[in-house]
């Protein structure tokens, strides 16, 4: 397997888990963050706090690149149409379903909700089927 | 504690989880995605590893009403499988499988300041306007 990083990527997911604990026994609320994103920008109630989160996301990678020195690595197309596309769909898709892979795939799938087993299931597939197709048109990311 | 340095904190440490995890770097989601070429299952243990944390204390929560800070729980009130959820998430898919991003590392990745994130959260935010008006 290419790239397998199960230790990392386990501990990773670990924080991520504590994150979504700690927010939702003190807040109430569940951390998914397409829902975080979207309510910044269209609802009055929690903004704040709800941007104060998101100024959180960009401000662990920089913590931890200062403290670790290890660089983050980034490896995006050079598309532009195709990110525009693709964040396009994502906004509009996410908040059609309701979830994204934390919202549904994490926090939907540990309350055992059928609805988010569901859409993490469609939305990999679709994903899985998106990456196939692009490959046979030959674009490797 | 106050709602916001809570809030600001746990997106500290998520962002610091997926930053670990892996998850900031759209070519690893898409070797995840890449089932039939150079397949990585590190997403899998992303997921299993948030899981592990998260559902122990859902169980625990099952019959608690209001958080540590007094405010009640808030489920989604969603609970039937229809045509946006599938539609949505078919769409979700495929925007995920364009270049490998997801919103929270879309917001992540802000770090890295390649004006590039920019386009697709820009993008990003048009779709979620589309939606409300739709």
């Amino acid at each position: 397997m290419y790239n397998f990083t199960p230790i990392p990527s386990l501990i990773g997911g670990i924080i991520i888990g504590i994150s979504v604990v700690i927010f939702f026994y003190t807040t109430g609320r569940l951390a998914g963050i397409s829902g975080i994103f979207a309510n910044t920008i269209l609802n009055k109630k929690n903004r704040i706090s709800n941007l104060l989160f998101l100024i959180g996301l960009v401000i662990g990678p920089l913590f931890y690149f200062n403290i670790s020195k290890v660089q983050i690595n980034f490896e995006i197309t050079n598309s532009i149409i195709l990110i525009f596309i693709a964040g396009f769909l994502v906004g509009l898709g996410t908040r059609m379903s309701g979830g994204c892979t934390s919202g549904h795939g994490i926090c939907g799938i540990s309350r055992f909700s059928i609805r988010s087993i569901v859409a993490t299931i469609t939305f990999i597939a679709s994903g899985v089927v998106t990456v196939f197709i692009l490959q046979n048109f030959g674009v490797h990311l | 504690m106050n709602e916001k340095i809570i809030s600001l904190t746990c997106g500290i440490i998520f962002g610091i989880g997926l930053v670990i995890s892996g998850m900031t770097n759209p070519s690893k989601v898409i070797s995840f995605l890449s089932i039939t070429y150079n397949w990585d299952a590190s997403l899998i243990f992303v997921m299993g590893g948030a899981i592990i944390v998260t559902a122990p204390l859902f169980y625990l929560l099952r019959n608690n009403k209001n958080s540590l800070l007094g405010n009640e729980f808030t489920f989604p009130k969603k609970t039937g499988i229809n045509f946006k959820l599938i539609f949505g998430s078919i769409l979700f898919g495929t925007g995920w499988g364009l270049v490998g991003l997801c919103p929270g590392p879309s917001v992540s990745s802000i770090a890295v300041f390649n004006p590039l994130t920019l386009i697709f959260l820009i993008s990003m935010i048009l779709g979620i306007l589309l939606n409300k008006y739709l």
